[in-house]
């Protein structure tokens, strides 16, 4: 496996060479999200080679793949052992790996109650845009020792080094699960999904759309019960069905073709009126919203600014030059210095995020 | 600048009481948690604003004066160390709670606001902030910010890092940043996190946006007694290998129990070698169910005795124990060193033997107490400061502990930072490669580095005169010798 990473770091020493950039490929299962590479002749650098599970003890709660790892590879195994990648990533295809899942930093349904990607990473080897080696965090839970560039090389895209090998925390299956559907407005739901973070209940992952909000029970068999005896609401018989389309946008309403965007706003803004239809996840702080082209960019950022969040235009017809909500101009310098540090050439993935990194 | 000259200049927007540089004045601000180090600053101002702030960050950049920020200074590695041609910059009088909002769960905090006081005034909506450090009566916010803080309920509801949206940093140029948001993640690269533990060298938080988690309903703990301290480390892989994520889960050797049960008198097992306490909290269902299944797991792991907390004053008690042992440490002890390594759980009775004979090799006394769930270790070294070499003697202990740490796969730090305590230590962790990318990080934020210069990372030449060898985790550096 070590010539692997001796291959990789030859591609990047001679890419930073002559400054070609690089396009860092796992599966292309999320090719569509964030922006084109920019610049002429662009190398790809294909992960998928180095794969496979590095250390894996379920009492430790932390498994070590490397990235080219499929997904559903490492899931299955985890699954073998009752335990799971607890904030449940899309997948977006069979191929995508764990690297991609890693830089991307996308969570699924269960992220409001467990955390996200970030808050499960432990430690990662990596090569910078020089090709060096680098090992950050480790395999325990708890380390304080250096500035923690796990976490910072989580969602960076790709932009700031090729994810060698990642440590994750994982969670046991929980012993139990029940989606209960309940009929109500938009409105009502935003404000009944905000109380019910606010006690002591085991809900594990909440979607709104069409006037139904669909929650999900996780626990202990008889806190489920008791929860659902709580809550009221029906019973849905396929719930992991369900949230397996909400996990992997087969459900009904993300159609193809149109523009979807993601608002991440604060759980407790009311419904926003923005043309198109939406889905709500997170309890509010996940806002999805489907349109034709006529929503304005500048109209649906804005509104999530007013939200106190962002807003990321996940996928669209054409390829787009800004995916990503723009940065403050300050925050923006302070990005430029950390992408000349880890990759002085530029070579890694630049503009896949922002213009410029 | 002269020191003067600087004192004249701060004075000019802050009241003469809040820039001190009289030595008396100084004194206090000496150390921190870490007393074994002192150095008095130049100067010690008192901001009450993030504005005052910025004033006196833009006057420490140009005239290129070094700046130490300082939470409560509980800080137990020296991070909050002052620089002797330096400003202390306290935080402490940065400390109103700006707001609560019950509905979307978080607060909005100023840095000096004790880590208790949030607690106390979410409760009234049946919330709290969950990490908790032992220190959390006096420890502030921003200092856990700084030093990503951990407690004993971590284990189940996470650190620092997991728990808080929001900051707004001032850098040392004095320019204010917004980093993270009120919602559930931020555009661009994760700046919250490589803020969160950077121990002061980054920026100054001014302001905090925490999440604050709903009460459980109920909580209970299991007091477990165990005549091996392996069988007691193998308890704990059971529980978590059969599904649980105990809400604490902690441990105490021999001398440890001894010294907290003269303390504070519980009734723990005195013959024990190690004791085991594991908290279940939720629903009262779910506690129910928990703590069913942890009693049994400890029965078939071999413990001595059980006890289960029948009600919360019992609960409060089995805890007391745990929470007292520093002051225990003090009280059976003139002085005491407080270690930090975190380690994989498996090689926990490896580790533990292995400071057992180094405490007989040393002739100094060592109590285990520590975050068991999450191999997070404190060796609390006893010893005298007034005999003389001793405290050269439990240094030498202490690094040796922190070197089997990383060989066994773990970190020199868990959750009390490298500050100065544990910079040289850092070369053994680090090869010259990763070194220079936390430099590269520090340089991105402060250039001239002068925010807490000397703390956390050593420079490549300390590293190379302190002649550490760099130990990849897990790689033994001679693993044809026998260990421990
Ligand atoms: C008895 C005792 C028990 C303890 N138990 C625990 C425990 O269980 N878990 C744990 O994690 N820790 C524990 N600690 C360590 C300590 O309490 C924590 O590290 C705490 O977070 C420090 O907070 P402070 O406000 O005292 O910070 P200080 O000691 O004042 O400062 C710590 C560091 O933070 C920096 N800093 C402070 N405020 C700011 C700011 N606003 N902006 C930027 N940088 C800042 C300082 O420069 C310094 O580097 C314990 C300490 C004691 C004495």
């Amino acid at each position: 496996m070590q010539n692997i990473i001796d291959q990789f770091a030859n591609i990047i020493r001679a890419a930073a060479g002559c400054k070609a950039p690089l396009r860092i490929c796992g599966g292309g299962s999320k090719e569509f999200y964030g922006n084109r590479i920019v610049g002429q002749n662009i190398d790809m650098l294909d992960i998928t080679t180095y794969s496979g599970i590095v250390d894996y003890e379920p009492t430790e709660l932390v498994v070590t793949a490397r990235t080219g790892t499929r997904l559903a590879d490492l899931e299955a195994e985890l699954y073998k052992h009752r335990q799971m990648l607890a904030f449940e990533p899309p997948h977006f295809g069979s191929a995508a790996t764990l690297g991609g899942c890693v830089a991307t930093g996308l969570s699924g349904p269960r992220r409001a109650s467990v955390g996200a990607v970030r808050d499960f990473v432990l430690g990662v080897r990596m090569l910078d845009g020089r090709g060096d080696d680098l090992r950050f965090g480790g395999q325990v839970m708890k380390n304080v020792a250096g500035y923690d560039i796990s976490r910072l090389m989580t969602g960076s895209m790709g932009t700031l080094g090729l994810l060698l090998e990642v440590s994750l925390k994982v969670l046991p299956l929980p012993p139990m699960e029940m989606t209960l559907s309940l009929q109500m407005k938009e409105a009502e739901a935003i404000e009944k999904m905000n109380l019910w973070a606010g006690k002591p209940l085991p809900i594990s992952a909440t979607c709104f759309c069409n006037d139904a909000l669909t929650l999900r029970l996780s626990g202990a068999e008889a806190a489920v019960r008791a929860a659902h005896a709580k809550l009221g609401g029906e019973e849905v018989a396929e719930g992991a069905a369900f949230w397996q389309s909400v996990r992997e946008q087969t459900h009904i309403f993300f159609q193809p073709g149109k523009s979807l965007w993601r608002l991440s706003i604060k759980s407790t803004a009311p419904p926003l009126s923005l043309l198109g239809q939406q889905l709500i996840e997170w309890g509010g702080a996940l806002r999805w919203l489907i349109s034709d082209a006529e929503v304005g960019t500048e109209t649906v950022r804005v509104a999530a600014k007013t939200a106190s969040g962002h807003a990321t235009l996940f996928r669209s017809g054409e390829s787009s030059a800004a995916a990503f909500h723009p940065l403050a101009p300050e925050m923006m310098n302070i990005h430029r210095c950390l992408k000349e540090k880890f990759d002085p050439m530029g070579i890694l993935n630049p503009g896949r995020m922002y213009p410029g990194l | 600048m002269h020191p003067l000259e600087l004192v004249t200049n701060l004075r000019a927007f802050l009241p003469a009481e809040a820039v001190l540089y009289e030595s008396e004045d100084l004194k206090p601000y000496e150390c921190d948690g870490l007393s074994a180090y002192r150095q008095t600053p130049m100067i010690v101002a008192l901001p009450q604003t993030e504005d005052e702030v910025i004033r006196i960050l833009r006057i420490c950049h140009t005239s290129k004066t070094p700046v130490v920020a300082r939470g409560a200074g509980t800080g137990l590695s020296g991070g909050a160390l002052p620089h002797p041609a330096g400003v202390l910059l306290s935080l402490a009088k940065l400390k109103r709670i700006l707001e609560v909002d019950p509905v979307a769960r978080t607060a909005l905090v100023q840095p000096g606001v004790r880590n208790l006081a949030i607690s106390e005034a979410a409760a009234p909506y049946g919330l709290y902030y969950a990490p908790d450090p032992s220190s959390q009566i006096a420890c502030s916010i921003g200092g856990n910010v700084a030093e990503n803080s951990g407690g004993v309920h971590c284990l189940k509801y996470g650190l620092t890092v997991h728990n808080i949206l929001k900051l707004r940093v001032v850098t040392m140029a004095g320019e204010s940043l917004e980093i993270g948001s009120a919602s559930l993640d931020a555009p661009g690269y994760d700046l919250l996190a490589l803020m969160t533990g950077s121990e002061g060298m980054l920026g100054i938080v001014t302001e905090i946006i925490v999440k604050l988690t709903p009460s459980p309903e109920k909580a209970q703990v299991v007091m477990a007694a165990f005549d091996d301290i392996r069988k007691a480390g193998n308890a704990v892989a059971n529980v978590i290998g059969a599904g649980i994520i105990p809400a604490g889960m902690e441990m105490m050797d021999k001398i440890a129990t001894r010294a907290v049960e003269e303390y504070v008198h519980v009734g723990y097992n005195l013959e024990a070698a190690a004791i085991l306490l594991c908290e279940a909290d939720g629903t009262a269902e779910e506690v129910a169910d928990e703590i069913r299944r942890i009693d049994k797991i400890m029965r078939e792991s071999g413990a001595i005795e059980i006890r289960t907390s029948r009600d919360e004053t019992e609960r409060l008690r089995f805890w007391a124990g745990r929470k007292a042992a520093f002051p225990a440490a003090g009280r059976v002890s003139p002085d005491y060193y407080c270690m930090d390594g975190t380690i994989p759980r498996k090689n926990l009775a490896r580790v533990l033997g292995g400071i057992e004979k180094l405490s007989t090799e040393y002739g100094l006394r060592c109590m285990n107490v520590f975050h068991a769930g999450d191999g997070n270790l404190h060796p609390l070294i006893l010893y005298d400061a007034n005999l003389p070499g001793e405290l050269e003697k439990t240094e030498e202990f202490g690094v040796k502990i922190l070197e089997m740490c990383i060989e066994a796969g773990g970190t020199i730090t868990g959750e009390h930072g490298v500050g100065i305590e544990k910079i040289n230590q850092m070369c053994s962790q680090f090869s010259s490669g990763e070194l220079k990318i936390f430099h590269a990080v520090k340089a991105a934020f402060d250039p001239e580095g002068l925010l807490n210069p000397g703390k956390a990372v050593p420079t490549l030449r300390r590293c190379a005169e302190h002649g550490a060898m760099h130990v990849h985790s897990g790689e033994e550096k001679f693993p044809e010798l026998p260990r421990f």
